[in-house]
């Protein structure tokens, strides 16, 4: 019996898209053992079989060398087979404890719940991997790295030896992923395995072991990841070579497109989120924002984008005084935004992908004439986003948006927006949750945005991100600039120390 | 949409079933019982008249549910609404001296209008103040009850009854001779014109516009239509508004088509109904048209079964509750329809197959 799992020759067809085509996966006990895969390739679906979510339509699962059938995830968990989801799935105003055991609860003599039991238990949990979890808190108080410990309680609150953890770093800050490696080493040293789904080749060579590769639905290989270096597994997970490094000219900054004077701004619980905010955006630059996510960066991008209002300062584009203004206005006068949150705010899940990509132009000829939409154009509109930015779905333009995979509907939303051509391009963690391969290429269309004499403003948690692309960065800690530097002659130590508050001069 | 037609045709299965399971359970034969209560709806032309003529306020109340419910709006008020809508009618149909080609129109416009008007109170305090469409408009429906109530005893009472509004004249009805005639003296009338004609034009809106476009985008997703620069309170306040008109639409179909005057006191049923009628067509328009026709054909045909059999016509309610539980759970039906599906995709994969559903448990001290 030398594997925990045994995934053979998996095939898995949905109407009109095959995600796995004959896969196969072994995992070893007490491995960290990464799915690698670009968005779309099939990894969900592949754990969701194993989960017990999905069936498959043909091959074999082998759990510690037996044969068996997963039919629902009550199955995989009697099994010992617990996932993490991408999203957790956990109740805001419950507890820790009453979330851990929701479904399993203890009782005291067979009626009355027992959560001082459970909390103890949890406890104890807690302490032996070093989760650092507080049973009695509510899950909408703490962090969002503290809610994924919660979930990862939750698997071994319910025994499981298989944790599965679905792209657990895309939602964690940079110390919160260090937290989690270290969470990862104590799990295998207690003899569980672990099953990690990412597309981040870094955390890969950090954490895994040995690392699984699929691409458009087929295995590629298995890799021992000591042996292969990042650009091998990039190249077999993209199907050729990929850079890392973005390429770009020099800027060449033209005359200022935005102009942010004194900006101050109240976050939805009216506290002041943006306090006396000054920036400048020129034409042909692309300006990065750096800081830890909630310093205010959302407040900042709704504030320019219209969709909250300003308590006092200005906005200008293009010389023009946009402070009041609502925002059709604003995405007429040429502001492009691609959102934080691709499926809240970027996307109406329930239209077509056709129907998403006129979401601001619909109303504008040729898309509509005389109030009538124009379902010809729109098609023909949708087709050229979805061939120029490769958008996969199953059924093309007329596919809902719910079906895409994530990466596809943030392509999507890219697409949208930089077709439209805006003057000043607003991204907002445009990467997130994509693979090498997208992110390389929505890099050069950022930076080819700025060519064509645009400016962009790039909001992003990923710093990597913000250095590669960004002519220049401001740094936000607290809701206040701490300063602007030249991206070309700061690192990542000085912005890291500007993000935590400390300015530069300060430290001179 | 194909899904869709195929869960409602299930749901009318079931819930006929279940009415066969009904009556033979009451001692009563399921078969004589279904034929007599389809000879009921479907006889003759007249009773085929009768039947569209219930179903034309259904056609309206259901399709006025389900705008609202494609805009992301519950418009539970449409009893009030259509209650308003057939008043205001009434009182511009008895007070004016119109021929009767100049008259039916205004009647139609005054009557939407007073059915918007009680919509547009619950849409606007849902965009100004986020009060849930449900609980203000419920309340609607009660201050329109009372409101009708005061109205026709000191506007337009019936000088011989205390209880109902005087009688509208001939040129203040859309009863049509040539209709009535066609169907062999049935009360069928030109409100299943309007009925139709509104259920195409509200199509249109909705799978056509830009507005309708937009007051869907806002249905589905507020944030990101707000994203979109689409002005989402506007949107809430259009749909109620238009929610309402085809509800006071419905008033005018039935206190000025299908009844010639209002009888105080009673919040019309055909309200409640559009909310089953609404389900059970797929908050489609045309989906509305028949599921309303369907429900025509129960509700009138239920008195011939009565007459005919012993069985209490409480079945005919009880089949109609039926299908609305079904077409409500549409989600069960769907999973059934799924599973059927894979067994059949499955059956036909003769390759190897998995093993045997076991529930074998991992040992826990490797």
């Amino acid at each position: 019996m030398d594997y925990v799992v045994e995934m053979l020759n998996i095939r898995k067809e949905f109407t009109g898209i095959v995600a796995n085509d004959d896969i196969t996966l072994r995992l070893k006990p007490g491995e960290i053992h990464a799915l690698l895969g670009e968005n779309g390739a099939g990894k969900s679906t592949l754990m969701s079989i194993l989960f017990g979510m999905y069936q498959a339509d043909r091959g074999a699962i082998k759990i510690n060398g037996k044969e068996v059938r997963i039919s629902n995830p009550n199955v995989a968990n009697e099994l010992g087979i617990g996932m993490v989801h991408q999203h957790f799935k956990l109740v805001e105003n419950f507890t820790v404890t009453e979330n851990i055991i929701m479904g399993s609860e203890t009782r005291k003599w067979g009626v009355v719940l027992d959560v001082k039991r459970a909390g103890k238990k949890i406890e104890e949990l807690s302490k032996r991997y070093g989760l650092n979890v507080d049973p009695y808190a509510k899950i909408e108080e703490i962090s969002v790295g503290m809610q994924q410990r919660v979930e990862i309680l939750k698997m071994l609150y319910r025994k499981a030896d298989v944790l599965i953890l679905d792209e657990p770093t895309g939602v964690l800050t940079p110390q919160e992923i260090q937290d989690l490696g270290k969470i990862m080493k104590n799990l295998i040293a207690e003899g569980k395995s672990i099953i990690l789904i990412t597309h981040k080749l870094k955390e890969i060579k950090e954490f895994a072991d040995r690392c699984t590769v699929i691409r458009r639905g087929k295995t590629i290989g298995t890799v021992e990841v000591a042996d292969t270096s990042e650009a091998q597994m990039a190249e077999m997970m993209v199907g050729r070579q990929v850079s890392f490094k973005v390429h770009k000219t020099e800027s060449k900054p033209g005359d200022v497109v935005l102009k942010l004077e004194s900006l101050n701004v109240k976050s939805s619980r009216k506290a002041l989120a943006l306090h006396d905010f000054s920036l400048e955006v020129r034409a042909g630059e692309i300006v990065g924002i750096a800081g830890v996510d909630g310093n205010g960066q959302s407040d900042l991008v709704e504030a320019v984008t219209g969709l909250r209002k300003a308590e006092s300062g200005k906005i200008y584009l293009n010389g023009k005084d946009i402070t009041g203004i609502p925002v059709r206005d604003r995405i007429e006068s040429g502001i492009g935004h691609i959102p934080e949150d691709r499926q809240r705010r970027g996307l109406v899940l329930d239209y077509t992908l056709a129907e998403n990509m006129v979401l601001e132009v619909y109303h504008k000829p040729p898309f509509s004439r005389g109030g009538i939409l124009q379902n010809q154009a729109i098609r023909k509109y949708a087709d050229e986003i979805i061939k120029s930015f490769d958008v996969r779905s199953g059924e093309g333009a007329v596919s809902s948006a719910r079906s895409l995979s994530g990466g596809n509907q943030q392509k999507a939303i890219i697409g949208r927006e930089i077709e439209r051509n805006p003057v000043l391009l607003v991204a907002v963690q445009p990467t997130r949750g994509l693979d090498v391969g997208s992110i390389e290429y929505i890099h050069r269309r950022l930076v080819e945005h700025r060519d064509k004499g645009n400016a962009v403003l790039l909001v992003s948690l990923e710093l990597d991100e913000v250095l590669n692309v960004s002519d220049r960065i401001a740094v936000l800690n607290n809701g206040e600039l701490v300063g602007e530097v030249r991206a070309a002659e700061t690192n990542e130590n000085e912005i890291g120390l500007m993000m935590a508050g400390v300015r530069k001069e300060a430290r001179a | 949409m194909n899904n869709r037609i195929v869960i409602s045709l299930c749901a009318v299965v079931f819930g006929l079933l279940a009415g066969a399971v009904l009556m033979l359970a009451t001692g009563h034969n399921a078969g004589s019982g279904y034929s007599y209560l389809f000879e009921g709806g479907l006889k003759n032309a007249e009773r085929i008249g009768n039947t569209l003529a219930t179903a034309t306020p259904l056609i309206l109340s259901g399709l006025s549910v389900a705008f609202a419910f494609r805009t992301g709006l519950f418009n539970i008020g449409v009893a009030g609404q259509l209650l308003v809508g057939g008043f205001c009618a009434s009182v511009v149909g008895l007070g004016l001296d119109l021929p009767k080609v100049l008259l039916l129109p205004v009647m139609l416009i005054v009557g939407a209008a007073g059915g918007a008007l009680w919509a547009v109170v619950p849409g606007l305090l849902k965009a100004r103040f986020n009060v849930h469409e449900v609980v203000s408009s419920i309340m609607m429906n009660w201050v329109g009850f009372w409101t009708v109530y005061y109205g026709v005893q000191s506007l337009i009472k019936n000088p011989s009854s205390e209880t109902e509004s005087k009688q509208l004249p001939e040129a203040a009805t859309l009863k049509a001779a040539w209709l009535t005639d066609l169907f062999h003296g049935s009360y069928i009338n030109l409100g299943l014109l309007v009925a139709v004609v509104i259920v195409l034009v509200i199509a249109f809106i909705i799978n056509k516009t830009t507005f309708g476009y937009e007051l869907k985008a806002v249905g589905h997703n507020r944030d990101a239509a707000e994203y979109a620069g689409i002005a989402v309170n506007r949107s809430i306040v259009y749909s109620m508004a238009i929610s309402g008109a085809i509800a006071g639409l419905g008033g005018v179909v039935m206190y000025a088509g299908n009844a010639s005057n209002i009888q105080i006191g009673i919040l019309p049923s055909q309200g409640f109904d559009g909310i089953a009628v609404s389900l059970l067509g797929a908050n489609n328009p045309f989906g509305v048209l028949l599921s309303a026709i369907f429900f025509g054909l129960l509700y009138s045909g239920r008195g011939f079964m009565n007459a005919m059999t012993d069985i209490p016509p409480e079945i005919a309610d009880s089949i109609i509750a039926i299908i609305i539980y079904f077409s409500a759970t549409s989600i069960l039906i769907e999973r059934l329809l799924r599973r059927f599906k894979r067994r059949r995709a499955n059956a036909k994969i003769a390759a190897v197959q998995e093993g045997k559903v076991k529930k074998s448990y991992v040992d826990n001290d490797r």
